[in-house]
């Protein structure tokens, strides 16, 4: 799709590569459906076809389709493509790393915190906001959040210590 | 005629005010998602799925197909003002859209493709209203093996008229019905794939797989891409909107074609996306301007917008009235309508008049409104783009991970969420398609009932999918759709590249 018209671009992973690895991964996915379903049986049981008997046939074609992309991206020797840059996967890192963070904290501090300390980190670390509006942008959004969840429509979210200790 | 009372009867359904109400909001928040990048329409509806709980099921659907007309529409402004596709079924309205926006003419693009989008509905929905109480009729004979046959047919064309090559869409498709075998096996009631998971035991939900794959994989691309947006203005008048419309009936011709293409792509699960780029190839090619296309030729937005709402709206056809969605946002709609209690598929045609009546009613309804809604409140949609990236991410990734863990109130859904992302944007930058993903994992579990039951009236049998007319024309037709661009070069050797 896009041509290669300047020479000098930002070295990153090559498309061939990554598209081999993740044939490579969806064969081993293939795999584990497999195992999965000749545990659960793929034979004929009383009740006619056992439990892995559909899978098993979507195992096998997940293989086989894997085999032949695998085997595509290997002889297709031309493609000089980069996946993308290593400035672009740090970008998409530094989105990527805070949102892990923030899934893990749900759990323990509830959604509202998490949420909030998620908005005050990208806005400090992308945009480089002064303290006064990250912290009307950080503190708004979660309370909005909370009374059209929690008040209008009684959806409850997760919550943590702190809304314990508010009293919700 | 009974069509026309019960439409009617749909239509009083609608206008009671709460149902008004809950369409202009589902408009409103719809141009709004499909305004934002990494928000779209399947994963918008999937989002806001779990606020519907609490409704009747026939209010529910009102907003949640309201939110989907509001995507349709808004996909277009940042088309035409940003250069930026909201949607991927606005991408061939840049081509024209935007150099008219350049050229101080972005009133006039957003008329045109405003007014284009509402006939391109118009026409599916009447489409819709005459059409599918027959489909629904005819498939109520439908035995398992017929059954079984349309979800091959679905899956076949999907295969056949991909862009992408045939095997990684095999392959997304197949990991798709993986997802779904895993967990209870509704058949025999055993557990499979879990591996001794308790997390796995109900399988993977694909709203959590839409919300993920669309949502959080759209974004990583978005910040890899390091989109900002710059945009012209937004300015629309009534004496530009109303100068607009004198001028479109000259293009009657390009609208009815784009109309007719959009449908057909809609039922058959090709989607918006490639009607929009179909329609848009054809009339640069009839056009008597065709030449002038991509400098900012009105004709060049007209086609493009109306075949992608006529296959937006068209792609309900199928999911109504046989159960199988046209499209991922059709797929999340079917999948509330399960959540509601309601059995997808012709029986819903007798057993819940009222509520087809009123979703078909209100897709009339909702467009009008729509249309109103997006001419009067362009600059305020296009200042939304205006926020910028560092403050809307993470409000949208906020919004994923409620609409994650709202649908069975678990944290591991979160998580699942941001799996399902990465997963997404991997698959995405290789070119594995991601629908047909979604749609294995929401008709997995009943394609297979289908094929099972099939098989153990047949005791074994394949020969139970050629063993009547009906079943056996299905099939081929499957076969045919499967291997399409092997019997398309065969009539034409002359395509020598391959699609981009």
């Amino acid at each position: 799709m896009s041509e290669n018209f300047e020479g000098a671009r930002g070295a990153g992973p090559a498309q061939r590569s990554v598209e081999m690895a993740v044939a490579l991964l969806i064969a081993a996915f293939a795999l584990v459906v497999i195992a999965g379903s000749i545990q659960a049986g793929i034979g004929w049981g009383a009740e006619g076809p056992k439990a892995g008997f559909f899978p098993f046939y979507v195992g096998l074609m997940i293989l086989a389709s894997s085999i032949i992309n695998f085997g595509a991206v290997m002889s297709d020797r031309r493609n000089d493509q980069l996946f993308a840059e290593w400035g672009q996967l740090g970008k998409v890192m530094s989105m990527l790393v805070p949102t892990a963070i923030y899934v893990a904290l749900v759990p323990w501090i509830g959604i509202y915190i998490a949420s909030a300390l998620l908005i005050a980190v990208f806005m400090r670390w992308l945009g480089q906001y002064g303290w006064g509006t990250i912290g009307a942008v950080a503190v708004g959004v979660p309370v909005v959040t909370f009374v059209i969840f929690e008040k209008w429509f009684l959806v409850p979210l997760p919550k943590g210590p702190i809304e314990e200790l508010l009293g919700f | 005629m009974e069509e026309i009372v019960n439409l009617f009867h749909g239509f009083s359904v609608v206008l009671q005010p709460f149902n008004l109400l809950v369409m202009l909001v589902g408009i409103m928040l719809g141009v709004i998602i499909g305004v934002l990048p990494g928000l779209g329409g399947a994963n918008g509806v999937a989002i806001l799925l779990p606020l519907t709980f609490s409704m009747s099921p026939t209010s529910a659907i009102i907003m949640l197909s309201c939110i989907y007309w509001g995507a349709l529409f808004g996909g277009a402004i940042t088309s035409v003002l940003f250069n930026i596709p909201g949607e991927p079924w606005s991408v061939a309205t840049t081509f024209d859209g935007h150099p008219m926006a350049q050229q101080g003419r972005a009133g006039e693009a957003l008329t045109a493709a405003f007014t284009s989008s509402f006939v391109g509905a118009l026409f599916a929905v009447i489409m819709i209203t005459l059409v599918a109480p027959l489909v629904a009729k005819f498939a109520l004979q439908f035995g398992p093996a017929e059954k079984f046959g349309v979800y091959f047919l679905a899956f076949c064309s999907f295969v056949g008229m991909s862009k992408e090559p045939p095997f990684k869409t095999v392959a997304a498709m197949m990991i798709g019905f993986a997802l779904a075998a895993v967990g209870l096996d509704s058949v025999t009631g055993q557990l499979r794939l879990t591996f001794g998971q308790t997390e796995l035991l109900n399988g993977f939900d694909f709203l959590i797989a839409v919300i993920g794959l669309f949502g959080i994989g759209e974004i990583l691309l978005t910040i890899e891409e390091g989109l900002s947006f710059k945009g012209g203005a937004a300015g629309i008048n009534p004496a530009v909107v109303f100068k607009t419309w004198a001028e479109l009936p000259r293009y009657w011709m390009t609208s009815l074609r784009s109309c007719v293409i959009g449908c057909w792509m809609g039922i058959s699960p090709a989607g918006a996306t490639p009607a929009s780029f179909m329609s848009y190839g054809i009339a640069k090619r009839v056009s008597k301007n065709g030449d002038r296309f991509g400098r900012g030729e009105i004709e060049g937005v007209v086609a493009p917008e109306t075949a992608a709402h006529a296959a937006g709206t068209a792609a309900l056809l199928p999911m109504l009235s046989l159960g199988v969605p046209g499209s991922p946002t059709a797929a999340v709609l079917l999948g509330g309508l399960l959540i509601w209690g309601l059995q997808p598929g012709p029986l819903l045609f007798v057993e819940q008049k009222e509520f087809v009546w009123g979703l078909i009613a209100s897709m009339y309804l909702g467009n009008v409104v729509g249309l109103l809604v997006v001419l009067t409140c362009v600059p305020l949609f296009a200042a939304i783009l205006r926020v910028p990236f560092a403050i809307i991410a993470p409000i949208i990734l906020m919004f994923c991970a409620i609409g994650a863990y709202t649908v069975h109130n678990s944290t591991f859904d979160v998580v699942m969420m941001l799996v399902f992302g990465v997963v997404g944007y991997v698959l995405k930058k290789c070119n594995y398609p991601l629908a047909p993903l979604v749609l294995a994992i929401v008709l997995g579990d009943k394609a297979e009932e289908a094929f099972r039951q099939s098989l153990l009236s047949s005791q074994g049998s394949l020969g139970i999918f050629v063993s009547n007319g009906l079943v056996s024309s299905i099939m081929a037709l499957g076969l045919i759709a499967l291997f399409w661009p092997l019997i398309q070069n065969a009539f034409t050797r002359r395509r020598t590249r391959p699609a981009v």
